[in-house]
């Protein structure tokens, strides 16, 4: 696998496999040498470390910005709760409340205050971790219970994507605005799914989006022999290329069920691996191929 | 004196909305003359901050009391911070609950009696 490369683990539906594909692929590709960086960006959630098993060995806090009103200063004139489109901050009679949770420092309050009563304090949102899984590189990020900021947690916990690694990055499930932070600017994104009418649905609603940004993308089926054919008569009709399909194996429930990685347990998934792993080295070489051409023709232009 | 009661209608018949920050409509009623207006509510689909949203309306309207089912805490921390009085666990329809709101057998309720975001999707 060529070094400088992030992968995105994404699915629509929840529970299809993400972080068992994510975390084995990284499991098979440190065995065979490669430098690979694992990074948990389900902070809502973060479960790679149970496979992973890492050695933690720093943490560090994640804070955002939010208002803090001086009400020496406050003429309760009302125009940081005018602005603010979350009721994060609301001037009721002469008292300004802030709800510090629902701010999504976007600044605005501070801007339009005429009085200059407000000043930002930084909100602990969230914590990354970070280790060492056998060589693996393992960073993952842990959004504080009862907070929402999630994209904010993921986009700093992306910051630390090594560039001479191959960067396995663990996206929540949906669609929603966690998942947009997550696979942005990444490489390749793997959608995982099961074949089942709302493996199905929610594979539209990935596939809809990673097509929106422009992001290279494949389908990977799990549990490939249950539900229906639909997924595959689906990624046909749209020339979506099904690169990896698992089996229904009760072996590989049990082994996810007491936190082991299935290629060590279940050797004969390693070729699976591999082929994954093929695959996405082409894709890699072709992507390079259009970088090459896009930066030849404009230094032609 | 006026009281905002939350309402799933727009008549007195209606029943009393039990979702604070998402109820439909908030009926703002003279108590002694039964005069009333309706405000239907723009945050009952808001995507969050409904209760503090909703909360600004009622205050807005003059009302010195809010009757509704439930309240969570950030409706209930702006509604106390404008000095209104609320009661919750309030059934029946709107004229019903100003009724007991007149006879005194309300009782006022000092704290949310609910978690955030318990009146989404309900």
């Amino acid at each position: 696998m060529p070094d400088g490369f992030v992968i995105a683990i994404a699915s629509g539906k929840g529970g299809t496999g993400k972080t068992t594909i994510a975390t084995n692929l990284a499991h098979y590709l440190a065995g065979l040498g490669k430098k690979v960086q694992y990074l948990d960006c389900d902070v809502e959630e973060p479960n790679g470390h149970i496979f992973l098993k890492p050695k933690i060995d720093v943490s560090e806090a994640v804070t955002v910005d939010v208002p803090q009103v001086d009400l020496k200063r406050c003429t309760g004139c009302g125009k940081c709760g005018e602005i603010c489109q979350y009721s994060a901050i609301i001037c009721i009679k002469e008292n300004v409340l802030t709800f510090e949770q629902l701010c999504h420092s976007c600044g605005g309050c501070m801007r339009v205050c005429p009085a200059d009563a407000i000043r930002l304090k930084p909100l602990n949102i969230g914590d990354i971790e970070f280790g060492k899984a056998g060589e693996i590189n393992f960073v993952h990020g842990r959004l504080r219970i009862g907070h929402v900021r999630t994209p904010s947690l993921i986009k700093e916990v992306k910051k630390h994507i090594k560039q001479d690694c191959l960067a396995i990055i663990d996206v929540p499930p949906g669609t929603s605005c966690p998942v947009v932070e997550a696979v942005k600017g990444t490489d390749f994104v793997l959608l995982v799914t099961e074949p089942t009418p709302f493996g199905l649905n929610d594979l539209k609603l990935a596939v809809d989006l990673v097509r929106k940004m422009k992001l290279p993308f494949a389908v990977v089926i799990n549990r490939y022999d249950i539900g229906n054919e639909e997924v595959e008569k689906y990624c046909e009709a749209e020339n979506i290329d099904v690169i990896m399909k698992l089996p229904d194996d009760r072996r590989i429930a049990e082994a996810y069920s007491t936190g082991r990685i299935i290629v060590d347990v279940l050797s004969e998934y390693r070729k699976e691996f591999s082929e994954l792993h093929e695959y996405i080295k082409n894709a890699k070489a072709g992507i390079d191929d259009k970088k090459r051409l896009r930066v030849r023709r404009k230094n032609n232009s | 004196m006026k009281i905002a009661v939350t309402s799933t209608g727009k008549t007195l018949d209606s029943q009393v909305d039990p979702r604070f920050g998402r109820a439909a409509c908030f009926i703002i009623i003279d108590t002694e003359t039964m005069d009333f207006n309706v405000i239907e509510n723009e945050n009952a689909a808001a995507a969050g901050g409904a209760g503090i949203s909703s909360a600004k309306t009622v205050i807005d309207s003059g009302a010195g009391a809010v009757l509704t089912g439930n309240c969570g805490p950030n409706a209930e921390r702006t509604l106390s911070a404008a000095g209104l009085k609320l009661y919750t666990k309030v059934t029946g329809t709107v004229a019903e609950a100003v009724e007991l709101f007149k006879s005194g057998k309300l009782a006022e309720a000092f704290g949310p009696n609910v978690e955030p975001h318990f009146g989404t999707d309900k």
